[in-house]
């Protein structure tokens, strides 16, 4: 047997910006085990949420994560909004799915950036994030902010998009559709990507059910599953249909997150053809009252799932958010040995690791 | 003025910790590095090793478990260095004051220098974050204008 050493990848790592740390045991070249340590990105945000009555939580969930921000700021308030239960007015539901799937937008091309960054494909890490401005720039143009929209409030939405601002939006969305879909093609069409991802971190389909694998680290592995079927907010009249690839490696997922950046620009195309005209917000009445609700919405990292109980007060009695790359990171253990160690970074990232999601 | 000094000012290497930051600031420190804003044309360059390192930017609030990686990683950076709290939580600790696992800001464990608003901070913030420490570190290393 060959001698064996143990190196930490992380907290501190040029492939994550965030923390993590594996404790990777590897013979020569060759990674045989893998621990992850977390606890670095821990707040305590869950116990915080009980602090603050009700509709100040909005701006301490969407501080979960600053990716995937928008989507658990709708989540709570369609969370909190199933505790009455409330309805909220049409055009605000397909206002929270354009939001919703402009962030998953940037979220995907930032990913697609990183993994070029991983690769060694700098001038492709900057052409990604050079597109990703633009969506930015719209979302900054029609909610204020760039990172943090705070876009939904418990009854509806914040802020409308009029009819000049939609002509902007649907402007722009054209434009990063067709510089994607060129980007996306030399991607998927370079050997040394190629050679870089194809049959790399391997994850079969049953594997991936085992583990309890979501989002599009799943359907990568040829699981048709999305929680966006579920038909919450508009998504069942906008005809979505889930992304699938069948091989389970690097380049798989890459293909499907590179595939829903292009669906997710459809899909708001054709949310803005639909949308109605009328309110976008409707005041609740009274506070939460004692009840016990889930809810589960599609983050651009997978699957989130949001429990809240009320209890009659301005104050939430618990609020619980199970969040993708939690259920995502055990497939790490499966993906890592038997790889080399260069190829970790690329492995890591593509399950897209969000850290700060995953402990709060 | 020695050539180190000298760039030290003129292209100083930056190295980005992320405490337990919500990302928010994390993605706009690595914005101000893309085309839009290019912070490398004034000869910033983001490095992953403490040791090649001349500005430490933290981003998120300290909790009791970074805060000894974040002490380890700032002995590390080679003198003179400048620390750079970028966003509300890494300043005060922001919105998560109240959490339970959070010490505060990072001027509870680091001497910060400049400190950088906003949650999250633009990039344009942050670019002048830098350009301030730089004013400072031109003092430190006695070529002050
Ligand atoms: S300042 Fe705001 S956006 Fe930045 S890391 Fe802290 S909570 Fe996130």
């Amino acid at each position: 047997m060959a001698p064996r050493t143990v190196a930490p990848f992380g907290p501190q790592h040029p492939v994550l910006p965030e923390p993590i740390q594996l404790k990777i045991t590897y013979e020569n070249e060759k990674v045989v085990d893998v621990v992850p340590a977390l606890g670095y990105g821990h707040r305590g945000i869950e116990k915080a949420c009980e602090l603050n009555e009700y509709p100040k939580n909005i701006h301490l969930v969407e501080r979960i994560c600053g990716i995937c921000s928008c989507i658990h700021g709708i989540s709570y308030c369609e969370t909190v909004e199933r505790l009455w239960p409330l309805e909220v007015p049409p055009r605000a539901k397909y206002l929270r799915v354009i939001y919703s799937e402009m962030s998953r937008l940037h979220s995907h091309l930032l990913w697609l950036g990183l993994l070029c960054d991983a690769l060694g494909f700098e001038s492709m890490f900057m052409q990604f994030w050079r597109i990703r401005e633009k969506v930015l720039d719209i979302l900054e143009a029609t909610s204020g902010h760039r990172v943090t929209q705070s876009i939904s409030v418990v009854g509806g939405v914040r802020r409308d998009i009029d009819a000049e601002q939609e002509k902007t939006c649907i402007k722009v969305l054209q434009e990063v559709k067709k510089e994607a879909e060129s980007l996306i093609n030399v991607l998927a069409s370079d050997p040394t990507v190629k050679a870089r991802t194809v049959g790399k971190g391997v994850l079969t389909k049953e594997q991936a059910i085992l583990l309890g694998i979501n989002g599009p680290h799943l359907r990568a592995s040829g699981v048709k599953e999305d929680s966006r079927m579920l038909g919450a907010q508009a998504y069942s009249e906008l005809g979505f249909e889930p992304i699938v690839e069948t091989a389970g490696d690097c380049y798989a997922r890459a293909l499907v997150r590179a595939r829903e950046a292009l669906q997710s620009i459809e899909l708001q195309l054709e949310a803005f053809s639909k949308m109605p005209e009328g309110e976008i917000f409707e005041r609740p009445k009274g506070r939460p009252p004692a009840n016990e609700v889930t809810y589960r919405a599609e983050q651009p990292r997978g699957e989130c799932f949001y429990y809240a109980k009320g209890n009659g007060t301005q104050h939430l009695e618990r609020f619980r958010v199970r969040t993708p790359t939690f259920a995502n990171i055990p497939s790490l253990l499966v993906m890592l040995p038997g790889c080399e160690l260069a190829d970790v970074p690329v492995i890591v990232l593509s399950i897209d690791p969000c850290i700060s999601c995953t402990e709060r | 003025m020695g050539i180190i000094q000298k760039s030290q000012v003129k292209s100083p290497w930056i190295m980005h910790f992320c405490n337990s930051s919500c990302n928010g600031c994390d993605i706009e420190v690595l914005a101000s590095l893309t085309p839009l804003y290019d912070v490398e044309r004034f000869g910033i360059v983001n490095m992953g090793n403490p040791k090649h390192a001349d500005v430490l930017v933290v981003t998120g609030p300290v909790n009791y478990r970074t805060a000894r990686v974040l002490k380890n990683l700032y002995d590390q950076i080679p003198d003179p260095k400048m620390v750079i709290a970028v966003g509300a939580c890494a300043s005060t600790g922001g919105v998560f004051h109240n959490c339970y696992n959070i010490l505060g800001g990072v001027d509870k464990v680091l001497p910060v220098d400049v400190y950088v608003p906003g949650c999250a901070a633009r990039p344009e913030a942050i670019i002048d974050g830098v350009v301030l420490a730089l004013q400072k570190l031109s003092k430190a290393v006695g070529v002050a204008k």
